[in-house]
């Protein structure tokens, strides 16, 4: 069986040139029925905290059980994250491309008799659009997907990322290929220069202008120099990343390889975070058996020239996503930041010259270098090319990873891909670029979704997350949170940043309990202008960042604060009272029986009510009560 | 040597002997015992030559080491923004009061450790909590009590026991 032939190749066969990867990816291809029944169960962190393990079990169990003809046995694929994280365990059965969501164990029989057996689909297991209340069949359907770009994306959801031969088949390492056997050094920087390309880490530095630096650092001060990924996606609320390396390690690794071949590094480093043991499990698999396949080591593709990378594991610290901070950490050392008198790409791991680049960033440059500059260009806008992934989260409907055109306004990523706000009214803010971004109101809400648009509103593109907030969000709040989380992570070394950010917060911690003045409002800005003058890395200079948006923007929300003692949101403890609404208690005891301190009261089947004197003000009566009996002042 | 010293020596003839090494030697070890006794330590630092000092300062930097025994269940609460948003806080606060410990800490009876985690990057589903590595989505204060009573540990006995009712 051609099949066989394959894996018997792989074993023994390096490949040795251009040639050769083609002639095994038509092998892979024609080896391969294209009518082929075939079930793709998502095994994305989202869908697998979901169960989507079980459902792939449960079907594979129920085709045991159906007696179908081994020949004709359906395969079963588990692929990374498809994205649609909100509608999880995701399954998809090809060549129908029939998209079922929040898929159970239970649902497996039914999938394998009436899908697999009968050809039809499960109606009740497919998307139904919320708007327009009809019935989708497919993926490319969906708005969530039909108004993506999925480029960077492209290969997440279809091929294992366990098997190099499944990326082989979909057209992986072609564009190393082409870099190493038909293009020179100079060629490859030449083209991710003229792509436009900026990095994707959150500066948006134009990568192009990042390696030509390392060439010249390197012709002065010679070799060795390093490629490094940087794989530690420390934004709260930021999954871009892990999914890219958990769906399609082998872009990263590509991406890198060709980066290496630009500045003739020969040793490389992936920098992950601790967090994300699936991401590291697939990359070290995706190292192998690249080495295996003589892509990876020494004399790639028989063309002479050698390069090979090593993980490194973080290790649970925010800072380690700074350049300098996570130079010192590979050198095995706590992960402070240096003063950048001299730039990392001169001065960076072990001293030397180093291009390090953000995951997103390296999985882009095989797209730049296979389909050429001029075609990566026109997608975007004219400073912000290509695509930006996003993960979508918060009050939103579509919670998930979304992959679109640079320059897309804000409002079309939240209202037609996202589905709007949970409830249907509009966003009260959308928060980007993590503890360094800022929270653009809905008055904003059609900014371009692009480098130098976010940063004018005071903003910034950051890694990706984007955090949607509704009215139930409080803007002193989501400030206490992200400057809590940087005092945290903040390495300690520099004055503004250490004692900075505790005199912020707290401010911020005085305008919740309702103890703030407005003179609080001016130390707040200047402490603000100190931290950005005078922090040593960006971690402390953008830190203000979410503080001066909201200030700038829900001013109000501030005032109401300061001077009228209320939280308008009903978040802030100290300055909220629940109570219950009479006409909608049933009386059903639920919050009774939860409420920690008992201080809730009240016959069965009649309305109850809450002592407020010994309420702790937890809200988990609120979180438990069905009939939104439970209302915050 | 005992059992566990040899484990420790096979551990730190994984990597070579360099201080570069340091970081890989403290997961790994605190992989197989679950925290970095000072002894292992000790050990650690004569296979890389890093200073004792030193190594302690990478340890007490990086969020991940522990140096004491965790204990037998680890509870890990996700506190990014989106969990953040949709009641992370709340998981914590009722955790702290039900165990009777502060996030970070362990059960007197060593039976759960609680600790708070930046993001998880699993956001779709927050708020998540991890316990034993095991993930549990659109986590709430009475699923909590249940999933705490399926590890076989009824949470209101433990708090009874540690006078924290």
């Amino acid at each position: 069986m051609p099949k066989e032939n394959v894996a018997i190749k792989s074993e023994n066969w390096r490949l040795n040139s251009h040639k050769d990867l083609n002639d095994l990816q038509k092998d892979i291809i024609e080896s391969r029925d294209p009518n082929r029944l075939e079930v793709v169960v998502c095994h994305g962190t989202g869908c697998i905290a979901n169960g989507s393990p079980k459902v792939s079990s449960a079907i594979r169990e129920s085709l045991l059980g159906a007696g179908i003809n081994v020949k004709l046995m359906p395969g079963i694929k588990t692929t990374g994250c498809h994205g649609f994280c909100s509608r999880g365990p995701l399954v998809i059965v090809r060549p129908h491309g029939f998209f079922y969501q929040r898929v159970t164990p239970k649902d497996a029989e039914e999938i394998v008799k009436k899908t697999l057996m009968e050809k039809q689909p499960v109606e009740r297991l497919l998307y139904k659009n919320p708007k327009t209340g009809k019935t989708i069949l497919t993926e490319k359907e969906i708005p969530f997907y039909s108004l993506q770009e999925r480029i960077v994306l492209h290969n997440i959801g279809k091929v294992d990322p366990t098997d190099i031969k499944d990326s082989i088949a979909s057209g992986g390492y072609q564009a190393l290929a082409k870099a190493l056997c038909s293009m020179s050094p100079e060629q490859v920087v030449k083209e991710v220069e003229k792509s436009g390309l900026r990095g994707r880490g959150g500066a948006g530095f134009p990568t192009g202008r990042k390696w030509r630096s390392a060439l010249k650092a390197i012709e002065k001060k010679g070799y060795p120099a390093y490629v490094v990924v940087n794989g530690d996606e420390g934004d709260p609320g930021a999954f871009m990343d892990r999914t890219i390396m958990e769906g399609d390690p082998h872009a990263v690794l590509e991406g890198l390889i060709i980066g290496a071949y630009a500045i003739g590094a020969k040793q490389g480093y992936l920098y992950v975070r601790a967090e994300y043991p699936l991401a590291i499990k697939h990359l070290e698999i995706a190292m192998e058996q690249a080495r295996e396949y003589g892509l990876l080591g020494e004399n790639i593709l028989n063309t002479g020239f050698s390069f090979d990378a090593r993980i490194n594991r973080g290790a649970g610290a925010f800072v380690c996503g700074e350049s300098t901070a996570l130079f010192t950490s590979i050198e095995g050392k706590a992960g402070n930041p240096r003063p950048k008198y001299v730039r990392s790409v001169e001065e960076g791991l072990w001293g030397k010259p180093t291009v390090l680049n953000n995951v997103e960033t390296w999985a882009n440059i095989p797209l730049v270098i296979e389909k050429g500059a001029d075609w990566y260009s026109k997608i975007g806008v004219p400073k912000s090319t290509g695509t930006k992934v996003f993960s979508l989260v918060g009050k939103v409907n579509n919670v998930g990873l979304v992959e679109v055109p640079m320059g897309i306004p804000l409002v079309k990523i939240i209202e037609d891909i996202g589905g709007g706000v949970i409830g249907g009214e509009n966003f009260k803010a959308v928060q980007t670029g993590g503890p360094s971004g800022g929270c653009i109101p809905y008055s904003l809400k059609d900014t371009p979704v692009d480098f130098d648009s976010l940063t004018k509103v005071g903003s910034m593109m950051g890694s990706g997350g984007m955090i949607v907030m509704d009215k139930h969000d409080c803007v002193v709040d989501i400030g206490r949170y992200f400057l809590r989380f940087l005092e945290e992570e903040s390495c300690g070394k520099c004055i503004p940043c250490r004692l900075g950010l505790i005199r912020m917060r707290k401010i911020l911690d005085g305008f919740s309990s309702g103890t703030g003045t407005k003179q609080d409002i001016d130390d707040l800005i200047s402490l603000s202008q100190a931290l950005q003058d005078g922090a040593l890395c960006a971690l402390g200079s953008s830190a203000p960042n979410p503080i001066l948006t909201t200030l700038k923007y829900f001013n109000n929300e501030y005032l109401s604060h300061i001077e009228n003692h209320k939280c308008p949101a009903g978040v802030c403890k100290e300055l909220i009272t629940y109570s219950i609404n009479a006409d909608k208690c049933t009386g059903c005891r639920s919050c009774a029986r939860q409420c920690p301190k008992q201080c809730i009261s009240g016959d069965k089947k009649k309305p109850h009510v809450i002592n407020t004197e010994n309420c702790i003000r937890c809200g988990i009566c609120m979180e438990t009560c069905k009939f939104e009996a439970v209302i915050v002042s | 040597m005992n059992i566990e010293g040899v484990k420790i020596s096979e551990i730190l003839e994984r990597y070579p002997a360099k201080p570069e090494y340091l970081i890989f030697l403290l997961q790994d070890i605190q992989k197989q015992y679950g925290f970095i006794s000072s002894e292992t330590m000790e050990q650690i630092c004569d296979r890389t030559g890093v200073p004792l000092t030193q190594a302690y300062s990478v340890a007490t930097f990086y969020q991940s080491f522990r140096l004491e025994p965790k204990g037998e269940h680890e509870i890990k609460v996700c506190l990014g923004t989106a969990c953040h948003l949709k009641g992370g806080p709340r998981i914590v606060n009722e955790l702290e009061r039900r165990l009777g410990v502060k996030a970070g800490e362990t059960t007197s009876d060593m039976k759960f450790t609680f600790d708070t985690v930046n993001c998880l990057g699993a956001c779709a589903i927050a708020p998540v909590i991890v316990i034993d590595e095991e993930y549990h989505p659109n986590m709430t204060a009475q699923k909590l009590e249940k999933q705490i009573k399926t590890l076989g540990q009824d949470m209101t006995e433990v708090s009874e026991v540690l006078g924290h009712a």
